[in-house]
């Protein structure tokens, strides 16, 4: 077993080896090189780029590679070229906007895709069945700029029950602890939290539905496809001969041995959904990650466009790492075969 | 079973939808001692000695800082702030300024000032900007661009501390305008107590990230792209806000903007399009207010070049251009015509000029006594990019194009990229060129001496390159006057000289807009195009609130 983790350990460290070189080498074709990820070790920020910072010019690029992995595992990712603030910093100031949008997202097309998976599973090739095939085709075929801005017209501008945008009425002032809009909230010392903690909730309603949209229709079809291919398996078969009531069928049988290539499929939700927030983030005003690397984008703010690609991609693969570890636990296959 | 889950799932989503907002609705009385506003962008820097920017200005100077000096609400003339009255030496090259006693510092969790406002504040804020030597002075990159293009540091012979509660500016020549300059933003009063302090703590360049001022809002909180926080300033000298705090929610697109403002999320959106303009008109709780902007549109003939030098030529064209279509079609009737070359809303404007009425029958006539009867070929220049004065400017020379071609002038449009659009004119490579100008202190001086004076036909901002001895005399004597009675005549009089030559076709004072809530109170547009939130309240939100016409209370069109 511990063998295993640290197999995947070192299948982790690969991936980061590759995404490092990918960046430095990224890193050098800024217009400003790479000395930013240095610049705080030079005695005067005024000085930069007229100076040849930390000995850089007279080492060749394998020891300065070494230098990066040093300063990047130091958690330097270097300063904004337009704010001059550190971007490690600036990335956990955004990130958390990200990630609860994401789980939120993710709970909102889990909680509702495995069940309609399921259904449709269960009332295979009826009408309910293929009703819900091809709404998810639609959902998963639509552009979401398109979806949320349709949403926002319908619910935000003519019915007026959600949010146009951003995290939080800008009434509550709410000091960010961790970042996490539902737990500051809550942990906030002013009269108004519980308030402040529904406008959170509520400012969450619509992004989430928009950035959860493609995975509900992942997961909706491939829950499908793995309930079917497990309902037709001999055990439930012979389960069934036994005289097992269908709750127990779909649920203690059949659920289980689909929740493999659930998983899988849920794990790859994961790079979808920091692809997706780009999109929603700028859409709602949300001041998460994507938002921050769009507007560096703009800005031409290239040590902030490799810090966040550097964490983000360092994020999207520590998760896949840790899925990999669950899965373990819930598939005994992949226990014996290691 | 599972039909009855799904059920469920929707249910509950339903419930959180409609719980949430039946809890929204017991936060207004929060709500109403917040204004949101929709800005338009981020600030690039808290300090406004650093930056030419409007957003940065709006939020910097204009909610955290003071100056000596203040315009006067809704107008160009100067008032008292922290300097209660002054003293200008007959010579008019010393200003003696008595400042005021009892002016309180911010108080916020990076800084607790232990004195008022005194004399040293002022010498640390203009000395940083003047002296190349000031340990503030290379803090930053951005550099003191406003200083510098104002030629303060040419203009500035000394500042003295004469006493705690009084400062001597020495000019090297007098300068009437100077009064408007120091009210205008970067001439902010920053604290040299805080500056002190982070000398010590070794963290200099914070003093423009985390600003301290004695305004009437103090930041809390800003998070670049996303929002800025502030709450009022509790020992604020002219008394505390009735707001306890103001949100600028930095939405940079427009449409989002709007979308914010109709649903409540905001109070006052920044920079509204046409179409918002006119759809705002379907939503009772909507408001726009709108002020005559400091700025003019103008069509600047090239009199060094033939046959632009008849001034009878000039007038002609003047009498072609038909300009209620042009307001109609480019500005959709966002601004009012130009006669003169400054905006109405400025101080000394002259209302008698005569306005030159579209007359295709005088033109020609002109055009005949000057020998073009035939008309001639001439090349009219427009700038491709939208700006505050000129929303369109190749529509506009389209629209000049079909008038001059009915009493035979025929033009070719010629346009470039902006930045060498500008180059090219400053060169006099043009004959006919659209242009503007956006006043930024409130003066006149800032009108007609780098647009009319025969020293700025030598740099080519005066794109006419009409020197007439004459008018540039009197315009220098009222800008080294410093009596505004006297200073209005002799402005007036300019206005006469150049009415009679007509360099330019003056075509637009545009308008400016912006949307807000009707439960906006006392909220008053600046000419100097900035937003100031002091004064400014908020009615409760009520439904009372939406049908009734509040209008009344807020400064409308003059």
């Amino acid at each position: 077993m511990l063998l295993i983790v640290v197999r995947q350990i070192i299948n982790f460290a690969s991936s980061f080896f590759v995404l490092s070189l990918f960046t430095f080498g990224i890193a050098h074709l800024f217009p400003e090189g790479i000395d930013f990820i240095f610049s705080h070790n030079s005695q005067s920020k005024l000085l930069l780029g007229t100076l040849p910072i930390n000995g850089i010019e007279n080492s060749n690029i394998v020891s300065v590679y070494f230098q990066y992995i040093g300063e990047i595992i130091q958690g330097n990712l270097g300063q904004s070229s337009v704010r001059g603030t550190s971007i490690f910093s600036e990335f956990w100031i955004y990130f958390p906007a990200t990630l609860e949008l994401s789980i939120v997202a993710l709970l909102f097309a889990v909680s509702i895709g495995i069940p309609l998976g399921i259904l449709a599973a269960r009332l295979k090739n009826k009408w309910q069945d293929k009703l819900i095939i091809s709404t998810t085709l639609v959902g998963y075929s639509m552009p979401i700029f398109w979806w949320a801005m349709l949403l926002v017209m319908l619910f935000s501008l003519w019915l007026g029950i959600t949010p146009v945008a951003s995290r939080i009425g800008f009434e509550f002032d709410i000091l960010p602890v961790t970042g996490f809009m539902l737990i500051d909230t809550l942990l906030s010392t002013q009269e108004y939290s519980t308030e402040a903690f529904y406008s959170a909730l509520h400012h969450l309603v619509l992004p989430a539905i928009v950035l959860g949209t493609i995975p509900l229709a992942v997961i909706t079809r491939s829950t499908r496809s793995a309930m079917i291919s497990a309902l037709s398996g001999d055990y439930i078969l012979s389960a069934r001969a036994r005289g097992i009531s269908k709750t127990q069928e779909v649920w203690k049988h059949a659920l289980r041995n689909a929740l493999i290539p659930i998983i899988t499929v849920l794990g790859l939700q994961v790079s979808v959904l920091i692809t997706g927030s780009l999109i929603t983030e700028t859409i709602f005003s949300w001041p998460g990650a994507g938002k921050w690397l769009l507007e560096a984008v703009y800005r031409r703010d290239f040590p902030v466009i490799h810090g966040g690609i550097l964490a983000i991609a360092s994020f999207v693969i520590v998760t896949h790492l840790l899925l990999d570890i669950v899965m373990m636990f819930v598939d005994p296959k992949l226990r014996r075969n290691a | 079973m599972n039909n009855r889950l799904t059920l469920f799932y929707l249910f509950a989503s339903c419930q959180l939808l409609v719980s949430s907002c039946s809890n929204n609705d017991n936060t207004t009385a929060v709500r109403d001692n917040v204004l949101v506003y929709c800005s338009e962008a981020s600030p690039q820097s808290f300090n406004p000695q650093l930056v030419t920017s409007g957003p940065t200005f709006d939020a910097s100077s204009r909610q955290i800082y003071n100056r000596l000096l203040e315009f006067k609400p809704g107008s160009s003339y100067v008032a008292s702030s922290l300097a209660t009255h002054w003293e200008i030496s007959k010579d008019g090259k010393e200003y003696t300024f008595f400042l005021r006693k009892n002016v309180e510092f911010q108080s916020t969790k990076y800084f607790t000032p232990t004195r008022s406002f005194n004399a040293d504040d002022v010498l640390f804020s203009f000395q940083r900007q003047w002296k190349k030597n000031h340990p503030f002075h290379s803090i930053s990159p951005l550099g003191f661009r406003y200083f510098e293009s104002m030629g303060l540091e040419e203009l500035i012979s000394n500042i003295i501390k004469v006493n705690d509660h009084q400062v001597k500016f020495v000019l090297n020549h007098p300068e009437a305008p100077f009064l408007s300059t120091l009210a205008m933003d970067f001439a902010s009063i920053l604290s040299a107590e805080y500056a002190e302090k982070l000398i010590l703590s070794g963290h200099p360049e914070s003093i423009d990230i985390k600003p301290i001022g004695t305004g009437p809002f103090q930041l809390v909180r800003y998070q670049a792209d996303a929002f800025i926080r502030y709450r009022a300033h509790p020992q604020y000298w002219k008394g505390k806000e009735k707001l306890e705090g103001l949100v600028f929610a930095i939405t940079p697109d427009p449409s989002l903007r709007f979308a914010r403002l109709i649903a409540g999320e905001c109070d006052l959106m920044a920079k509204p399009l046409p179409i918002h303009l006119k759809a705002a008109k379907s939503y009772p709780i909507l408001t726009s207010l709108s002020e005559p902007g400091s700025n003019v549109a103008y069509l600047a003939m090239n009199t060094s070049k033939k046959p632009f030098d008849d001034p009878r030529v000039r007038r002609a064209i003047n009498y072609a251009v038909n300009k209620k279509a042009l307001l109609k079609i480019v500005y959709n009737n966002t601004a009012e015509a130009a006669k003169n070359p400054i905006p109405p809303n400025m101080w000394s404007y002259d209302s008698t000029t005569k306005e030159i009425p579209f007359s295709l029958d005088k033109a020609k006539d002109l055009l005949k006594s000057a020998g073009y009867e035939n008309g001639f070929s001439m090349d009219l220049w427009a700038m491709p990019v939208q700006r505050t004065y000129n929303p369109n400017a190749i529509k506009m020379a389209e629209l000049i194009q079909q008038d001059l071609d009915k009493i035979n002038i025929h033009s070719k449009i010629v346009t470039y990229e902006f930045g060498t659009y500008l180059e090219k004119i400053r060169k006099g490579e043009h004959q006919t060129a659209l242009l503007g100008w956006i006043g930024d202190n409130g003066d006149p001086d800032n009108f007609f001496s780098p647009l009319l004076s025969c020293a700025a036909t030598k740099t080519g901002n005066n794109a006419a390159f009409w020197c007439d001895p004459k008018f540039d005399e009197i315009i220098h004597r009222a800008g080294s006057e410093s009596d505004v009675t006297l200073r209005t005549q002799l402005y007036r009089e300019a206005q006469q000289k150049f009415s009679q030559a007509m360099p330019w076709v003056p075509i637009a004072h545009s308008r400016q807009f912006i949307l807000a809530n009707k439960r906006i109170k006392n909220f008053h547009l600046a000419p100097t195009d900035g937003m100031y939130f002091s004064g400014v309240w908020l009615a409760p939100m009520t439904e009372q609130d939406k049908s009734t016409d509040n209008s009344n209370n807020i400064q409308e069109a003059q």
